[in-house]
């Protein structure tokens, strides 16, 4: 498979960290090793083990020296590596619902993508909104969720200068990734609309609400639906479509 | 109970512990002291346990003053430190009364000072940790910098029947200049031979563009082999990323948690303190050092902070 590697890389990550790299590459058969070995390494119960990071393509173990050493850990890792097998299953995942107003003051760069791609406005809506995204992993902000794959027909690239300042709730593309901006921040993906629901919040348990393996859908919604969901969030009384169910 | 009012909130003064950790996975970074060894060395110095919140002043020192009788300390880097006027040793515990001024002033050997208040500061626990993180606006005080007017809460704790300070040796000196010990990778051999060989015999620059994020170096252009990106994966304070322009970049304790740049090289966890005490126009140079040899420094350090109080010496 392109992009993936024939095994898994293992990295050191400076004294404290290392990492076992599954290629370097988007896709859903690279990703799934990297989860596949999350929860395994997580039920695994390793000592020295301080955290775990799953990304797009790799996942990072951070450990206390004091506890392991790297080739303690390197060994145990390529122990529980072996077991996954080629094609991992994936447990439980969930499915949310996130309600977008496209374009205008929301997506001010749905104009740019609808021209750069030759569509209307109208098509690029549908097409975004038109399937189901796979969180391949959270990153870059509290609660930043990375998804993908975006259609060909819209995958834009991202802006030259990037952006001081992204609202929070703006929902971007950069080539066939689409992500939300749960907190204000600067960013250089393609705007395109903004949900008024949140992702994050450090008073959660979990904070984030989504975790990689879940799946993702975009709803187009009115202004008027917008700020009736706002007001929702505002009160702390918004329910967020959110479907757990087995895969 | 109000411990202290902010009359001047210094520079850039936040409130930071040992740092929140657990998080990465979900886009929260580590955050928490950029030199963590003069944290637990101000938390020593009154008695505290090494995890308790402190300031974390940045350049230019605060003016705060005590609501309530409580101790405290300072230390990092060097700053003048005034109570009512009058100069008091930094490294040392120091009682304060109801009322009293405490000024600091400019930082002048180093970038950041710390400090500890009698008992620790008593801010909201947020993901398990009092440190603030400005971007996502949570932990310390409302997620942000302090302003003047706000107070600062601590615990109502009984005062030490003694004052101490930390002999001269242990007490480090910040020069300006920097030798950092790194790890090479995880992204190395995506740079060339020559690349590796500029890193580790250059000297680089800390540049304006530097925060409790990340440094931007300025110095010798570090060659990518090919591409100069990767798909994004998981970086640590400490990781060397290389953008296209081949300008270092050095990650700290607030960055984003994932990275598109490959990483030449990550400076190990002893010499972070050090590096938080980097202000622009310092310079630094970078040491290469095998797994093991950095274990052992790794060891010594954590020996090194959890034996601090034994090395306290009573003053008064």
């Amino acid at each position: 498979m392109k992009g993936a590697y024939p095994s898994a890389r293992y990295l050191p990550l400076g004294d404290t960290a290392l990492t076992v790299e599954f290629g370097d590459v988007i896709n859903l058969e690279v990703n799934r090793k990297v989860i596949a070995l999350n929860e395994a390494v997580e039920k695994a119960g390793i000592t020295g083990i301080a955290e775990l990071v799953p990304t797009y393509r790799s996942l990072l173990i951070r450990y206390d020296p004091a506890k392991t050493s790297y080739e303690q850990l390197v060994s145990h890792i390529k122990e529980i590596e072996k077991t996954l097998g080629e094609k991992p299953v994936e447990a439980q995942t969930g499915r949310l619902t996130v309600p977008v107003v496209y374009g205008g003051d929301y997506g001010p760069d749905l104009k740019f993508v609808a021209e750069y791609h030759g569509l209307a406005e109208e098509q690029v809506v549908k097409l975004h909104s038109g399937k189901e995204y796979r969180v391949y992993m959270i990153g870059f902000v509290a609660g930043f969720p990375y998804l993908g794959d975006v259609p060909e027909e819209i995958a834009t690239p991202r802006l030259e200068t990037p952006r001081l300042k992204v609202p929070a709730g703006s929902v971007g593309i950069a080539e066939r990734q689409t992500g939300i901006y749960p907190c204000e921040a600067p960013g250089g993906w393609r705007i395109i609309g903004r949900t008024p629901i949140k992702l994050f919040d450090p008073q959660w348990h979990p904070p984030a609400l989504l975790k990689p393996g879940d799946t993702v859908r975009f709803k187009p919604v009115s202004e008027q639906e917008f700020k009736s969901i706002e007001e929702l969030v505002q009160k702390g009384v918004y329910k967020p479509l959110f479907e757990e169910r087995p895969r | 109970m109000n411990l202290l009012q902010v009359l001047k909130p210094g520079f850039f003064t936040t409130v930071q512990d040992l740092g929140r950790y657990g998080y990465l996975k979900y886009g929260v970074p580590i955050s928490g002291a950029m030199d963590m060894f003069s944290l637990v060395a101000a938390n020593i110095l009154v008695a505290n346990n090494p995890n308790d919140a402190c300031l974390e002043i940045t350049l230019i020192g605060p003016e705060l003053q005590a609501l309530a009788d409580t101790q405290i300390a300072i230390t990092g880097g060097k700053i003048s430190v005034k109570v009512n006027g009058e100069d008091v040793p930094m490294w040392q515990t120091l009682t304060v009364h109801k009322g009293d001024i405490i000024s600091l002033g400019k930082v002048e050997g180093g970038c950041r000072s710390y400090l500890s208040v009698r008992g620790g500061i008593n801010t909201p626990v947020v993901l398990g940790s009092r440190s603030t993180y400005v971007r996502g606006k949570f932990g310390g005080i409302e997620g942000r910098q302090l302003r003047a007017g706000d107070i600062i809460m601590g615990f109502n704790v009984s005062l030490l029947n003694a004052e101490y300070k930390l002999p001269e040796k242990l007490i480090p000196q910040f020069t300006g200049s920097f030798k950092v010990h790194v790890v090479l990778g995880p992204q190395a051999d995506m740079f060339t031979e020559r690349a590796v060989e500029t890193l580790l015999s250059s000297q680089y620059g800390v540049t304006i563009e530097s925060d409790r994020m990340g440094y931007r170096l300025e110095g010798p252009t570090i060659e990518h082999k090919g591409k100069a990106e990767i798909i994004s994966d998981a970086l640590l304070p400490g990781a060397i990323q290389v953008p296209r322009n081949g300008k270092p970049i050095i990650i700290m304790k607030d960055a984003q948690t994932t990275g598109g740049y490959p990483k030449i090289a990550t400076a190990i966890t002893p010499d972070l303190d050090m590096l938080g005490q980097a202000k622009p126009n310092d310079i630094i140079k970078f040491m290469e050092i095998t797994l093991e040899e950095a274990r052992e420094r790794f060891l010594e350090y954590r020996k090194r902070l959890s034996g601090l109080a034994e090395w306290l010496i009573k003053v008064a």
